[in-house]
């Protein structure tokens, strides 16, 4: 039952998506290589004083990304420091420095983890100027990178990328905002609440007392999960039922959330002008899902223990109204787009079972990836793929015409070697520094022994690769994980997307080198699969040994 | 620019170098035993810091063995992932990591052995000579230099722009041009061609090589290269691969090779702390092997094998590439510019057939015709009575008459029989000239002559007219030979080929588009460049380029030297002038341009050698990490047996296994990194099809196999 189920859902989703990544890919492609402006976009390039039609090289794209950026981390900051005098704080206090420094960095990175439980931690104000805007910007600046290296690969001899400010702003207004509205008006039809009620205090029927939170949590929900956000209104998450109330508004948030980055690819194809080339990219992260969700369903559904099997399936955890396969498709859509929203508790899932959204995250995100931050991942993935398929084949190896040298190489390989370097780092210190293994032996892992080293290794990973789902059994609102997560957060996007502006500016510089015969296609079913083939192996060999310490010792005890 | 009617180098010099047998074998057991020590003397950290690959595994060996001496001292090995360690466990470690240490640079030093078999040969002729410089050349009223005063020197001591006097007998110098006389040289030692060689003043023969012998005559040559940078020299230096610098590939794939090494030292230092937290700990050798097995060792221990070994292929080749990059970019290459004559042709024109004018038979047009080619030396002329014997024509042997042999003011040649009749052959305006001198040619002649050469040129071919005059005077055109520019056999399916690999070929030709129209055609080529003069080619090029193609060309000439300097790959015939070798970046000792095509291939297969090691070492990681994972911790994680799926014997045979494996895979190797893999022209997808299944599963299953044969026998050392 619980697998037919699994089936409709999927073959569903596949029906749905399979509808909509043409049109938004087009979309998309439109928005990106327009000559228009709309007239509020001239009005804010004006404020800002923007030129809209100067396009900048790759270092003052970076500029413009990482200072947008700083602001922005500064404004959530401090926004959350004067959180007590600000209008609608629903009585809350300031927030701590700790947290405040990785709650604004979590939201300015698009990752979104939460030390805290947002339903007593953060007023209305916060919620809404800080966190919900980051829930656009992040995203855009997201979508504004990969755009940016889609384009270096569609244009020669440049030494120009585009204009980050346009990006921004028309990834933000035209693409964001928009659907954000339609999915919040669906998801409020669908029972997800919008109000700015505070909380309501009543007597259940028990005779018990309870305080009923209210909020605008429509309008953040759709955003948190159309821009891979994933930070949750309520520390439940999408597990509340004021955020994720039925089994389709399940259904209809798992498609916000694949929605843009599995139209990417399509977008990619349509600007460098070979859609198979975007097929192709679609067919490989389409692929590691699929796989990804069979072997996490499967893991789930057999489960493993006797209270399982006892329950009559691994349901701890996971909210009946989703069951088991609505639980493990939210899961693996939430890790492997880098949403970290979760409908059930990932801490729960079998040994195995919760090595499977770990896995999804080491791949890199990538696919389909976070909005933007997939695409890129991916192509940097596939530029890995095409030096050694490059080599095989006896020519200097080229991707869609650009000549992947010493130069591309290098920045492709420091980009793979960053978030493994920080996951494994931060884990290892995590347990090398005295004081620090005291007090995260001592206050974060509830679970000790095995299950412990798993929830550490989560959250760096989620960190990382700016996931930002959790392994809740983990107390992360220490001085430690606040600063270590924080830090992994920003240097896990900034210094990925320093490679990836330089690499969009060394490709778009170069010339096109003509296809032939003896060029390797990269766009038939063997480059799919070799590709699919490159990105696990890098990840498996990364993190083997550590994921035999954890999840693999676990699950084969 | 070779011209049509010249004599191609490669008729000239048909066979390849036999001064140097082609290696059948690519590796020896002497060849290892010679090149052992050097092996070991490259263990030197100042040099293995070059490939930071293998002077990683240094490093790692350097520290085990310090652990190996400690130990006894420590209270013998530590206990390893809660699982206990045979107390040779540690030195076994050690030796093997220094195995595969001196097992890479043994691949380094047999690739360079090769080469510098071939450089001691080179040096003999290196030898000092006298030499008779010229002291106060005038080539104005001296050409000659037989009245200038000379003196001796040694020819270490010559200078750039030093004019030298060599007689028969005598060794060259040193590298120059001619510019007085003409003279046969020896080039036997460079070329390994023992036919001399013409060479002479002006023109496009008119280089000569220092070490080389004159065997006749005297020339004057001009010296153009400055002592211990001539051409020899630097022959020298790049099959020992002393001047050889890494190729942009090469570096890409270290940077790449580099990184991934990175990941893995991450992966490794982090193990400890995160395995502490269960107490579940390695010790250091462990730790130090399991790193080994993880970087790229294979392709990191034989990446510069396989680099010097390509550009040994191509010495034994007898082609001289300057630079790596050079060979690399041969791979690349999307445009192949080929000089029609030499190259796609035989070079010369044949006859294939006679067509008398109205009122001719057809019986004297052929006696005539090769009346009057019987004494000429020309291939043509020589083919002319080739096909008359077919058409029954019977040779008398000797032929009373004067010769009349083909010069520039005539333009046509012939003989002046004693009889007093006179032959002559040449082309139709030139023979209507002739005729028109004691008479005249009718309209009706001349529209059926000039039918006939329209025809045979529209069809490719040379139209030689024929024409006599009788004893009395009169003179009368007789027909027409028909010439045609045969093209080699084969060719096109080599173009055939080269298409498939992505190639698309030019070709260059100095004849009118109609008749470059049909042999292009006929030899399959893509596209073809008539009448093309030096700035054509070079035109052509810039405007191939600027496509994003890659060019490679032939060239030997002077007015080359742009469009060679201008190509990606340009290759100078060795007959070629001084100008024409120093434009190029390679050099055929053989003058044959069909080489060409050889060039891309061994290009071609450098990268694929290089891409499927990498791919073959990366791929073995999965074996060594299921050997290696489970037996470091299922002392403290039982569970994790599960993963032995090789049913290894024990954790310490086991870790022993994958590293032995590691070491003797690279030996295993050797002789694939220096024959190179194995390279058929077929479409890129195929290619990678094959090559993937090849290396990439192949690396997947070997080591499997390899390593569960390996720990069989280390079962049988006792702890183990």
């Amino acid at each position: 039952m619980d697998v037919w189920l699994a089936v409709a859902q999927v073959a569903t989703l596949v029906v749905i998506l399979a509808a909509l990544h043409r049109p938004l890919g087009d979309y998309m492609a439109t928005i990106y290589t327009s000559g228009k402006d709309l007239k509020i976009e001239r009005g804010f390039y004006r404020l800002i004083g923007v030129d809209a039609r100067s396009d900048q090289t790759w270092q003052s794209y970076l500029r413009g990304v990482l200072a947008f950026s700083a602001v922005g981390v500064l404004f959530v900051y401090l926004i959350q420091r004067a959180q007590a005098v600000l209008p609608y704080s629903l009585g809350f206090p300031g927030i701590p420095e700790g947290l405040s420094f990785n709650t604004a960095v979590s939201f300015v990175t698009n990752t979104n983890w939460q030390s805290y439980s947002p339903d007593v931690t953060m007023g209305y104000t916060v919620q809404l100027a800080g966190l919900a805007v980051q829930n656009f910007v992040s995203a855009a600046v997201g979508i504004a990178v990969a755009i940016a290296l889609v384009r270096a690969f569609a244009l020669r001899r440049s030494g120009t990328i585009g204009n980050f400010w346009v990006d921004l702003t028309r990834g933000t207004l035209r693409l964001l905002l928009p659907i954000s509205v339609v999915g919040a008006v669906v998801l409020i039809a669908g029972g997800v609440i919008q109000n700015f009620n505070g909380f309501t205090d009543l007597t259940t029927l028990g005779g018990g007392a309870q305080s009923i939170p209210g909020g605008p949590t429509a309008s953040q929900e759709a955003i948190k999960l159309l821009g891979t956000n994933g930070g949750g209104f309520f520390n439940a998450n999408s597990a509340h039922p004021f955020e994720n109330p039925t089994a389709w508004a399940n259904l209809f948030e798992i498609v916000l959330m694949l929605a843009i980055p599995f139209s990417l690819p399509r977008t990619f194809g349509a600007i460098v002008g070979d859609k198979k080339q975007g097929y192709a990219i679609l067919a490989t992260m389409a692929s590691i899902f699929l796989v990804s969700l069979t072997a996490l369903t499967i893991l789930e559904l057999v489960g493993a223990g006797t209270a399982p099997a006892a329950a009559g399936g691994a349901m701890e955890g996971k909210e009946t109204r989703f069951g088991i396969a609505g639980s493990t498709l939210f899961a693996t859509t939430s890790t492997l787009t880098s949403t970290g929203a979760v409908n059930s508790m990932h801490d729960s899932f079998t040994a195995l079972g919760g090595m499977m959204p770990m896995l999804n995250m080491m791949l890199g995100e990538v696919a389909p990836g976070g909005v933007g931050s997939g695409l890129y991942g991916m192509l940097i993935l596939a530029v890995i793929a095409v030096f050694v398929a490059g080599l095989l084949v006896g020519r200097t190896p080229e991707y869609l015409g650009k000549k992947i040298g010493p130069r591309e190489i290098k920045l492709a390989s420091l980009y793979i070697l960053v978030t493994p370097t920080l996951v494994l780092t931060g884990t290892a210190l995590s347990f090398a520094i005295p004081a620090v293994r005291a007090d995260v032996e001592g206050t974060s892992i509830w679970n000790p022994g095995l299950h412990g080293l798993s929830e550490v290794l989560y959250a760096f990973t989620s960190a990382a690769n700016n996931n930002g789902s959790a392994f809740a059994g983990l107390t992360a609102n220490t001085p430690w994980f606040n600063t270590a997560l924080g830090v992994a957060m920003l240097l896990g996007r900034f210094i990925p997307i320093v490679f990836v502006l330089a690499l969009a500016g060394s490709l778009a510089a170069q010339d096109k080198v003509p296809a032939t015969a003896g060029t390797l296609p990269t766009n038939r079913s063997l480059f799919v699969g070799l590709l699919v083939g490159v990105t696990i192996i890098i990840t498996a060999l990364t993190y083997f040994p550590v994921l035999a310490l954890g999840p693999l010792a676990e699950g084969l005890q | 620019m070779t011209t049509l009617t010249e004599t191609s180098a490669s008729s000239q010099q048909p066979q390849r170098g036999h001064g140097r047998p082609p290696q059948k074998r690519a590796i020896s057991l002497a060849q290892l035993a010679v090149a052992l020590p050097g092996a070991f003397r490259k263990l030197d950290p100042r040099q293995m810091w070059r490939n930071p690959v293998m002077f990683l595994v240094e490093v790692g060996a350097a520290l085990t063995t310090v652990l190996a001496i400690a130990e006894p001292f420590l209270g013998g090995p530590a206990e390893s992932g809660g699982a206990g360690v045979p107390a040779s466990f540690t030195w076994g470690i050690t030796v093997w990591l220094w195995l595969t240490v001196v097992f890479a640079n043994l691949a380094e030093s047999v690739a360079e052995g090769r080469g510098k078999a071939q450089a001691d040969s080179l040096r003999q002729t290196r030898t000092t000579t006298m030499a008779n410089r010229v002291a106060e050349y005038d080539p104005d009223t001296d050409p000659a230099a037989e009245r200038a005063p000379i003196v001796e020197v040694s020819s270490a001591d010559l200078e750039l722009g030093n004019v030298v006097i060599v007689v028969a007998g005598e060794l060259i110098p040193g590298d120059g041009d001619i510019v007085w006389g003409i003279a046969s040289v020896d080039e036997s030692a460079i070329t390994g061609e023992s036919a001399p060689v013409v060479r002479e003043s002006g023109g496009d023969r008119s280089a000569v090589t220092g070490g080389t012998r004159v065997l006749s005559d005297r020339i004057v040559v001009r010296i153009t290269s400055r002592p211990g940078e001539t051409f020899v020299d630097r022959m020298i230096a790049l099959v020992e691969g002393a001047s050889r610098q890494k190729t942009p590939n090469e570096i890409a794939l270290n940077i790449l090779l580099a990184c991934l090494s990175i990941v893995f030292v991450v992966v490794t230092l982090t193990i400890n702390p995160i395995a502490g937290y269960s107490e579940a700990a390695v010790s250091v050798p462990v730790l130090v092997a399991l790193l080994v097995c993880l970087i790229p060792t294979t392709i990191g221990a034989l990446l510069s094998a396989i680099g010097i070994a390509g550009m040994d292929r191509l010495v034994q080749r007898n082609v001289l590439a300057m630079s790596g990059r050079a060979v690399e970019a041969a791979g690349d290459v999307t445009t192949l510019l080929l000089d029609k004559t030499g190259t796609i042709t035989y070079g010369n024109r044949r006859a294939t057939e006679f067509t008398p004018l109205a009122g001719v038979s057809l019986e004297e047009l052929t006696r005539v015709a090769a009346l009057a080619s019987l004494s000429d030396p020309t291939p043509e002329g020589k083919s002319i009575v080739v096909l008359a014997e077919a058409n029954g024509f019977r040779n008398p042997g000797e032929l009373a008459g004067d010769i009349v042999p083909f010069s520039a003011q005539t333009r046509m040649s012939g003989i002046d029989l004693v009889g007093g009749s006179n032959i002559r052959k040449g082309a139709g305006s030139t023979l209507t000239a002739w005729v028109e001198e004691f008479g005249h040619v009718t309209d009706a002649v001349r529209t059926e002559l000039d039918g006939h050469v329209e025809r045979i040129s529209r069809a490719g071919g040379t139209p030689l007219v024929v024409a006599m005059s009788s004893a009395g005077g009169s003179r009368n055109i007789l027909g027409v030979i028909y010439l045609k520019d045969v093209v080699k056999e084969g060719i096109a399916e080599r173009f055939a080929e080269l298409r498939a690999m992505g190639i698309r070929t030019i070709m260059i030709t100095g004849d009118n588009p109609l008749t470059a129209k049909t042999i292009a055609a006929e030899a399959g080529v893509d596209d073809f460049l008539a009448e093309a003069t030096p700035e054509d080619k070079l035109a052509l090029i810039r405007r191939e380029q600027e496509g994003g193609n890659l060019v490679a060309m032939t060239g030997d000439g002077t007015n080359d030297a742009p469009a060679l300097a201008q190509a990606d790959v340009g290759v100078a015939m060795n007959t070629g002038t001084s100008a024409a070798k120093e434009a190029g970046n390679m050099v055929d000792l053989d003058s044959d341009p069909t080489k060409l095509i050889d060039i891309v291939r061994i290009g071609k297969q450098l990268l694929i050698t290089r891409g499927a090691l990498t791919t073959f070492s990366i791929a073995n990681d999965v074996a060594k990490y299921f050997a290696i994972i489970p037996a470091m911790f299922t002392g403290v994680f039982p569970g994790l047996a599960v993963l032995n799926i090789m049913q290894l014997h024990s954790p310490a045979s086991a870790i022993m296994s994958a590293i032995i494996f590691n070491a003797i895979i690279i030996v295993v190797l050797i002789p694939l990194a220096l024959r190179g893999v194995k390279y058929r022209a077929a479409s890129a997808s195929r290619i990678l099809s094959r090559n993937l299944l090849i290396y990439g599963l192949g690396g997947v299953i070997a080591p499997f196999i390899g390593i569960k044969l390996i720990d069989l026998l280390i079962s049988l050392i006792p702890g183990f």
